[in-house]
């Protein structure tokens, strides 16, 4: 697996546990309006990927992370 | 054309249902007469105020009244100015000395409003490559700071030490930082482990400021906040208060030993380009100050109001926000918002105002009924105060 597969698969493990109406998640998942997140859920899952990745996630970065592909690719950025 | 209003179609809907059941409307009383600190009459009924943040009592002190009028005679009602141009009087300057004095810190800066005061502060300090390290629960005038100006913004689990530290550490070397916290959180009335978190920011190289808008003039042997009554108050490098709280008027302030502070009145947008306060205002505020300072007595006596109520509210089944009284405000948890309006109804009929508070200015999506005690509810306003919840509760089935 490459290092962004990996990355990838941790996310999708990672948003299992909020993903509360059971969507099928693919890169193009939107987390407001697919997954109908609320800014408290937004703001326990950033925390968790946070420790898990040891990077930093400021609002102004979630303000443009729409989809989860986006995060992953954001992650991989900020592990480099 | 399309409507922008569209947007708030869904609150519009939550509110006419709300208000369809008879209810009367959580936000939009009004006051008719205001007797005392602690007393007013609300739709011709007399009614304990239980939801106010005069907290010292001080807006009927009469020497905080006779400051006011002597100000109104001697200055007029207001300055027509911003502060770097007509608008500081001497009045506005015997306030900030006031502060200096009362914090016994070397600059004061005073702010139109203690919204103003964050959103000014924290807009200007910290700027684009520096980064905001802020509790998550932190209150709106924070956040409207941050977002006024162009800082990495990085919130943390509420009053979570380890996450804080643990996003210091992960910011880039060289970066500037700003630690954002709060004595007492206003909705649950808890207080933050300012000792644990100031220290760790400073270890890790941050500023940092505290909002004290809910301890000023109670807790801390002076009155200080929860930063004096800690023991880590020198430090802080910036206390943002208000004067809307215990001081018992309107206004918002810095205060700080920064070396460099006083520049922040050239540069700081929120404070350069609005109508510094009327002399009235300035005057009872500094009154109020000076007599904060020597109000040791009030500060037990509202310790013991606030010790009672929870304890009461306890015993009678009530869910609090908090397993000790941490502050003076106590804070009921309603299970849901149709059941805390009912409940903030049956209270106002009994007579007694308390505060609704609902998402998203409560965190986890709570309703609460808070409760804001004033150093001036006498023993027996408080077995009042704990009747009226009983009688109240058991109408609405919220207790047995």
């Amino acid at each position: 697996m490459s290092d962004r597969q990996q990355t990838y698969a941790k996310t999708l493990e990672m948003i299992a546990p909020f993903n509360k109406k059971g969507v099928a998640i693919t890169e193009a998942t939107r987390f407001a309006q697919d997954l109908e997140w609320d800014s408290l859920t937004v703001l326990d899952f950033v925390a968790n990927v946070e420790d898990e990745f040891d990077v930093l996630i400021s609002m102004n970065l979630q303000a443009e992370i729409e989809t989860v592909g986006q995060l992953v690719d954001a992650l991989e950025r900020l592990k480099a | 054309m399309s409507d922008l209003f569209s947007k708030f179609d869904e609150l519009i809907e939550t509110r006419e249902q709300l208000l369809s059941t008879g209810l009367t409307d959580p936000f939009n009383l009004v006051m008719e007469k205001v007797e005392s600190p602690t007393v007013a009459i609300c739709n011709g009924k007399r009614t304990i105020l239980l939801g106010t943040y005069n907290y010292m009592g001080m807006t009927f002190d009469p020497d905080v009244i006779a400051a006011g009028k002597q100000a109104l005679d001697d200055f007029g009602s207001g300055t027509t100015g911003s502060r770097v141009l007509n608008g500081t009087y001497s009045g506005h300057r015997a306030c900030e000395e006031a502060l200096k004095d009362f914090y016994a810190m070397d600059h004061a800066m005073v702010f139109s409003t203690g919204y103003q005061a964050n959103l000014g502060i924290i807009s200007t300090i910290a700027g684009k490559d520096d980064y905001i390290v802020l509790d998550i629960d932190s209150h709106a005038s924070i956040y409207d700071g941050c977002a006024l100006g162009n800082a990495q913004i990085v919130p943390f689990r509420h009053n979570d030490i380890e996450a804080l530290e643990k996003r210091l550490k992960r910011i880039p070397e060289g970066a500037g930082k700003l630690v954002i916290l709060e004595g007492v959180y206003s909705m649950l009335g808890d207080i933050a482990p300012l000792r644990e978190m100031v220290a760790v920011s400073k270890a890790n190289g941050a500023m940092v400021l505290v909002d004290e808008a809910h301890s000023m003039g109670f807790i801390g042997e002076h009155g200080r906040g929860v930063a004096e009554a800690q023991g880590i108050i020198d430090d802080v490098d910036f206390i943002i208060g208000t004067f809307s709280k215990s001081v018992g008027t309107v206004g918002g302030f810095c205060v700080s030993n920064h070396p460099k502070f006083e520049i922040l009145r050239l540069v700081c947008r929120p404070y350069v380009f609005t109508a510094s306060l009327p002399p009235s205002v300035v005057a009872t505020a500094a009154t109020s100050i000076r007599k904060l300072a020597n109000s040791a007595d009030k500060r037990a006596h509202l310790w013991e109001n606030s010790k009672r109520l929870h304890a009461g509210l306890r015993q009678l089944g009530f869910t609090l926000g908090t397993d000790e009284p941490q502050s003076a405000i106590i804070a009921v948890i309603m299970p849901d918002l149709e059941t805390g309006a009912a409940m903030w109804e049956a209270l106002l009929n009994e007579g007694l105002y308390v505060n609704l508070a609902r998402p998203p200015a409560t965190p986890a999506n709570m309703t609460l009924l808070r409760c804001s005690l004033c150093a001036l509810h006498t023993e027996d306003q408080v077995g009042e105060i704990l009747g009226m919840f009983a009688a109240a509760g058991r109408a609405t089935g919220c207790i047995d």
